[in-house]
């Protein structure tokens, strides 16, 4: 709708004279392929499309149930992948011949999660403890497993398969489900679109089992139990499905265990019991439990379309020029209106804003801008690129630019009060964005507590872009205005080892000590110190100055931890 | 609670208000340079936090590198009253002023800090007029913490030389330091008549000033050592 609103004005100013356009600013339009305007359209998103799809026979005529295409991808080591991918980039790969496991936590200590192909050769098996496997294998080194990063990866790879065939879903923790139904000629046939995602995923360094039936069930038991790129039709699914085991039907381990107990090893043994039985035996057992409704799920005579979630929602535009560019400052007022009145209709805000300029020689530069709260406020997101566009290349000229809100958050409508003041909390958050803008977010920063003994241990300054956090109790010793960061170390007198200083040298220069409060010990935190950290006995002292500052001594004289203490300066009192 | 953020002021209402009411313009916020006669002393952070009220709103403080590496970061724990403190860290002196001046234009701070070391170039008359004028006019106190400077041409309306001096005797340990004491030297002001003081912390987290003749008969000096 919006890109014939706008043509005929992007028309005209394309045919106008490029010398008086110079400084006009061009139309903006919306990038093509947002699908926000396909869904306003339709009014209902692609899972109800999908669903609909089989559903609905259009022409009255009886629904072919295996008719559709499912294809079923599985990552069998999708962690350990992605860690070695991380590490490669890093530019710290891992040896081939290192025997290396992911760990998760376990009920009684971690447990492995994933594995390489040399700690697999050394006989480290999945869901065992660490400190076994370590004790057949003392070189096995252990990283933490990251699950979160792992499924958010997931999720993404399912926005990027979309590239095949428009409907993705995520199946499971290490499974993608495709729905390809019409979409593998394009690919030049079912065998070679297989072959392309494999392909394609292993220029990504993934390793990825494939299966195409036509049923989620079929595809996904020949994914993970099938051979390589298994390709299965209609009429000989029930055929390809009897050898399977019965774990191929997605089944509970308890059930599997149960069945195997039984005596139903295989798909063929448990489709050749009478159908009645089965449904007496697990008529009130759930999906992951039933036997049944699981084969009837393969062989699709119970319908299970593939659920794909709607695309996230884009917010691009773009102000193609007629005649190149030096200085984009006049088109990015237009820009930014379209793109914040977009935003609002959606009822969304930015929180990050990417600024694209694409030169007449195929060079494109990239400005990003963050925002502390979500914000649809055009002269707001334009003042954040202040001062950050003189420092770019023009070369010949700047003739596409785009402006995206690359990560957006849902914004409400807010009143604004009757003087056109708006509140504080938004003044404070558009201030921390405009300096965040010049200095960088890590520059701007806000104390986070922890709860911790060790003085600087106890607040982290982080950025104040993320929300504040909270309070804790003051200590109950007196602390410093100001915390040295790392301790100075200075050179002390002392009448006994265990005892205040008497004089100390602090920056080349000699301070007597004429009061002193203290020592206040404070021990090393054994869960988060080393095995050698030393306690501390931190001393208040004024100087014949006047000056207080805070000291400390490191260990103690013949603790065992090193040579004899050393003395620091760590903060200054009022 | 916070105070409400009042309206911004022409100038010509500035110079109004400052003809006819000049006890308030004194109260009224402003810009207010304090100098530590060392660099390492911790005397004058607490003069200026004995001035700042928490409920004002949160505080922004800016300071430049060479402040951080020689006299250390703020330490939340041992401030005297609580305060929403965000922190900015830049690299040059001039980062600071163009940082304040971005503070001072929002009303909700109840304050804005910048620590400048030495005396910079950009630090001259125009740059410290510029944030006067600001922080009248949107009724944000601006303080400037010049640690090793001198005292060149500013515009700022009060400008204070702070040290340290012996403390308080500590009611329960004979031989530790007590309350803290300051040495404070108003060397020039716009609204009031320049003195020398003797300040110290109130009870509550605010500033007590005497002068010193009257601090050495009310208050029982240190034992000298």
């Amino acid at each position: 709708m919006r890109h014939e609103d706008k043509l005929p004005v992007l028309l005209q100013t394309a045919l106008s004279d490029p010398r008086q356009t110079g400084a006009q600013p061009v139309a903006p339009a919306w990038r093509a392929g947002t699908d926000m305007d396909r869904a306003r359209q339709q009014g209902r998103g692609r899972a109800g499309v999908a669903a609909g799809a089989v559903a609905l026979p259009t022409d009255g005529l009886p629904r072919d149930p295996l008719a559709r295409r499912i294809t079923a991808l599985h990552f069998p080591t999708l962690a350990m992948d992605r860690y070695l991918r991380h590490r490669d980039r890093m530019g710290n790969p891992v040896p081939d011949d290192l025997p290396l496991a992911l760990a998760v936590d376990g009920p009684h200590g971690p447990i492995l999660h994933a594995t390489n192909r040399a700690a697999r050769l050394a006989g480290m098996r999945l869901g065992e403890r660490v400190v076994d496997m370590r004790a057949l294998c003392p070189d096995l080194q252990v990283e933490f497993a990251d699950i979160a990063g792992d499924r958010a990866m997931l999720a993404r790879l399912m926005l990027w398969c979309r590239r095949w065939c428009p409907w993705t879903a995520l199946d499971g923790e290490t499974g993608l489900v495709m729905d390809s139904t019409g979409s593998d000629h394009l690919w030049g046939g079912e065998a070679a679109m297989l072959r392309d995602i494999e392909e394609k995923f292993a220029l990504m360094g993934l390793s990825c089992d494939l299966a195409i039936a036509p049923t989620h069930g079929a595809a996904w038991a020949l994914s993970r139990h099938g051979g390589l790129r298994e390709t299965c039709h209609g009429p000989e699914l029930a055929q390809r499905m009897a050898p399977l085991p019965v774990a191929a039907l997605r089944l509970a381990p308890d059930t599997v265990l149960l069945l195997q107990r039984l005596g139903l090893k295989t798909v063929g043994d448990l489709a050749a019991v009478p159908r009645r039985a089965l449904a007496r035996r697990f008529a009130r057992a759930p999906l992951g439990q039933n036997p049944l409704m699981r084969l009837d799920q393969m062989m699709g005579r119970l319908a299970e379309p593939v659920q794909s979630p709607d695309d996230p929602p884009r917010f691009a535009v773009q102000s193609r020029l007629p005649e190149p560019v030096i200085d984009p400052d006049p088109h990015l007022p237009a820009l930014a209106q379209e793109l914040c009145a977009g935003l609002a209709a959606e009822g969304m805000g930015a929180r990050r804003v990417t600024l694209t300029l694409y030169r007449t020689d195929g060079e494109v530069a990239a400005l990003s801008v963050a925002t502390a709260r979500a914000s649809r406020d055009a002269a707001h997101l334009l003042g954040l690129f202040e001062g950050r566009l003189e420092r770019l290349d023009p070369g010949f000229g700047f003739d596409l630019i785009t402006l995206e809100a690359s990560v957006v958050e849902a914004l409400d409508m807010v009143q604004t009060r009757i003087d056109g003041h708006v509140d504080g909390e938004t003044e404070l958050a558009r201030l921390i964005d405009r300096l965040s803008a010049r200095f960088g977010a890590d520059r701007i920063t806000r104390p986070a507590l922890k709860d911790s003994h060790i003085p600087e241990r106890r607040e982290r300054w982080q950025s104040a872009m993320v929300p504040a956090a909270g309070t804790l109790a003051p200590p109950r010793r007196p602390r410093p205005l100001r915390l040295l960061d790392p301790p100075e170390e200075i050179r002390v007198l002392y009448a006994v080892p265990e005892g205040p200083p008497v004089q100390f040298t602090w920056r080349r220069l000699a301070h007597k000590v004429t009061r002193f409060a203290g020592p206040e010990r404070i021990a090393p935190e054994w869960w988060a110190d080393r095995p050698s950290a030393r306690l501390r006995d931190y001393y208040r002292i004024e100087t014949q100055h006047g000056r207080r500052y805070w000291l400390y001594r490191e260990g103690l004289a013949g603790d065992g931890r090193g040579g004899p203490p050393r003395w620091f300066l760590h903060g200054v009192f009022a | 609670m916070r105070c409400a953020p009042p309206a911004p002021k022409t100038a010509a209402q500035l110079l109004s208000d400052r003809a006819t009411d000049t006890v308030g313009a004194a109260d009224s916020p402003t810009l207010t340079e304090i100098f530590a006669e060392n660099a390492s002393d911790g005397g004058p952070l607490g003069f200026l936090l004995a001035q700042i009220d928490p409920a004002c709103g949160p505080v922004l403080w800016i300071s430049d590198r060479l402040s951080r590496q020689e006299s250390g970061r703020l330490c939340i724990a041992g401030l005297p009253r609580p305060l929403e403190v965000i922190a900015v860290d830049v690299n040059r002196p001039l980062d600071v002023l163009w940082a304040m001046e971005q503070g001072l234009g929002c009303g909700v701070l109840g304050a804005v800090v910048g620590e400048i070391w030495g005396d910079p170039p950009q630090l001259d008359f125009t740059a410290t007029k510029r944030l006067a004028l600001r922080a009248e006019a949107h009724g944000v106190a601006a303080w400037l913490i010049r640690r090793a400077a001198n005292p060149n041409l500013s515009a700022a309306r009060k400008r204070w030389r702070v040290a340290s001096l012996a403390a308080l005797p500590d009611p329960d340990d004979s031989r530790a330091p007590g309350a803290p004491l300051w040495q404070a030297t108003l060397f020039r002001s716009r609204w009031g008549a320049p003195g020398d003081w003797v300040a110290r912390p109130t009870a509550q987290g605010g500033l007590h000033l005497d002068h010193r003749v009257e601090a050495d008969a009310a208050l029982p000096r240190a034992a000298e050592h």
